[in-house]
């Protein structure tokens, strides 16, 4: 490429970058004006970051077998959104499941053994001793047990997230003050009460911690599933075949789906969280 | 500690009976088969059960199976052998080492730049956490094939894949440790007029050591997860991932297990080294409890 175009580059970072600056010195903090300028920052900055790619890839002249640009990344999913639509929703079935009855159970769990001391002291440090550990291991085995398709994708998903959700719905439910749980008392509130009116609320904020944890291993989880065996569609079958058959720009535009679902997800608890714990001070204190 | 380790430990053990009790139920449709084909179908009960427990390729192997194996694989085999978990383990150890060493650095000089930039703060950190929720492990292939092809093997693309899991935890941990100082104390700094480099020097960075290490913790454990997965799609360095995968392969679930049980092993290890270096250091800074 030549000098000029490298020095257009370099303006288009330059500018970006005061233009940033700008809305994060002077810009409006209040109201939708104050909303839309962060989103705009991180949007903005994602974007000379795309563009830099482009232009490296292309300037460069990198091998799409490499690193393709992203115009041709977009290019290939707009191509075949059938397939990647077939893979989104094959790699769903698994998680959706396993994410419902690992978080699920974890939660039900955490409530049975809240009455029984020596459970939680028995099983959380066994809880947070499995949280650290590298538990999507457990993928070839659960694809042996449970099959090719979704129902051992959804196992790994359960496996991992039953945990760190039994350890944040147990520390959650521990989260009342004595001043809560006495007036509870002294309304004679059943335990059955006390748990619903009382507990159980004061721990959505770390129950909601939890599941966004949990919304990032369970895509870990169904994905790497699929490269231990899998009918011919999946969103982690499609990446390792599609690395063997070195056709990158395949991968890279199922990394993009992956990506994008992963986020809409936890925009999904996000989201939740905050229309659930609007009580919460870390929502309270916000710019409304 | 007798009274704290009773719980655990009684668990542990309902934990191991019930793996047996599901050994038997997993594994009693092989065994009818065995026998069958054995010609002594009217075995009496404490065969079968026995022989549920002792199956060369069962659903479910028994731990007493699982511990024979690591015991074979860690005591009976040179180290340096190809059959050895022990070599295994260290191989994945070392590329989660190095993989937590750069992501812990990466992920330290983020927080510095983002606690210190308010425009970095608003436009990077965003995607900092978006990185998060790219499942990176889809990527992990990818890296691998990336790096093969301007010639960067061995070692390094494993460990930037265990980088890439870890230094998100540090990251954020240490962007709000390095802010938790206590306002009082920073006003102080501001009237000896210390300058920046000194207020990050000698308030900051000790005010945010336990977030430091709490994200470590999670940081190094990450890596490992990183690590395992990495080796499963460049399993021909071997490692523990390639264990599990050579495992899933050949049928081999006492294989698979016992690797499972080393990663757990390793991954426990790393957190409690980790525990005891925060210990050592937050004692000579006065905040060990």
């Amino acid at each position: 490429m030549s000098g000029l175009a490298w020095l257009g580059c370099a303006a288009v970072w330059l500018a970006a970058w005061g233009l940033v600056e700008l809305i994060v010195r002077r810009g409006p903090r209040r109201g939708f004006a104050g909303r839309a300028a962060a989103v705009a920052v991180p949007l903005i900055f994602g974007a000379t970051v795309l563009f830099w790619w482009e232009a490296l890839v292309r300037g460069f002249a990198v091998p799409a077998v490499i690193l393709p640009p992203p115009s041709a990344i977009a290019a290939r999913i707009v191509a075949s959104p059938a397939m990647l639509a077939a893979d989104f929703a094959q790699t769903m079935k698994g998680l959706a499941a396993g994410y419902l009855i690992g978080c699920g159970g974890g939660i039900l769990v955490a409530v049975a053994i809240d009455r029984v001391p020596f459970l939680q002291r028995g099983l959380l440090p066994l809880g947070t001793l499995v949280s650290a550990l590298p538990v999507v291991g457990v993928a070839p085995i659960m694809v042996m047990w449970f099959g090719f398709d979704w129902p051992s994708k959804a196992a790994v998903v359960a496996a991992m997230t039953f945990f760190p959700m039994l350890v944040n719905c147990n520390a959650g439910l521990g989260a009342t003050t004595a001043l809560d749980r006495d007036l509870m008392s002294t309304y004679a509130a059943s335990y059955a009460a006390t748990l619903c009116k009382l507990r159980l609320p004061a721990a959505l904020p770390f129950v909601f911690n939890g599941l966004k944890i949990c919304t990032t291993l369970a895509l870990i989880g169904a994905i790497v599933a699929e490269f231990f065996g899998t009918p011919i569609v999946g969103m982690g079958f499609r990446i390792s075949a599609e690395v063997g058959r070195m056709n990158i720009d395949t991968v890279w535009a199922t990394v993009a789906v992956a990506a994008l679902s992963g986020s809409l997800l936890y925009g999904l608890v996000a989201l939740a969280e905050r229309r659930m714990t609007f009580w919460h001070p870390s929502f309270r204190g916000r710019r409304s | 500690m007798a009274t704290r380790a009773t719980p655990v430990v009684v668990v542990v053990l309902a934990v191991l009976a019930a793996w047996y009790v599901a050994a038997v139920a997993m594994n009693a449709d092989l065994q009818r088969q065995a026998f069958d084909t054995a010609g002594t179908a009217d075995a009496a009960w404490p065969d079968f059960v026995a022989g549920t427990w002792s199956q060369a390729h069962p659903r479910l192997p028994a731990p007493h199976q699982i511990a024979g194996e690591i015991g074979r694989s860690v005591f009976a085999v040179a180290p340096t052998s190809k059959r050895s978990l022990v070599y295994h383990a260290g191989i994945t150890l070392e590329a989660t080492a190095l993989g937590f060493l750069l992501g812990g650095l990466f992920g330290f000089g983020l927080s510095l730049l983002v606690v210190h930039a308010p425009s970095l703060d608003r436009g990077l950190m965003p995607w900092i956490v978006a990185s998060q929720t790219v499942p990176i492990v889809a990527l992990a292939p990818m890296i691998v094939v990336i790096l093969a092809q301007v010639s960067v093997t061995g070692l390094l693309p494993k460990a930037v894949i265990a980088a890439y899991l870890s230094f998100f935890p540090v990251a954020v941990g240490m962007a709000k440790g390095l802010r938790s100082s206590d306002p009082l104390h920073v006003d102080l700094m501001r009237t000896y007029s210390a300058s920046r480099p000194q207020v990050l020097r000698l308030l900051r960075l000790p005010a945010s050591l336990p977030f430091l290490f709490a994200s470590l913790k999670v940081g190094v454990a990450a890596s490992l997860v990183g690590t395992v997965v990495a080796e499963v799609t460049k399993s021909e360095d071997g490692g523990l991932g390639a264990r599990l995968l050579a495992g899933s392969y050949y049928g081999q679930t006492v294989q698979i297990w016992a690797a499972l049980l080393v990663a757990a092993l390793c991954g426990a290890g790393l957190v409690g080294l980790v525990s005891g270096v925060e210990r050592l250091v937050l004692g000579r800074f006065g905040g060990g409890r």
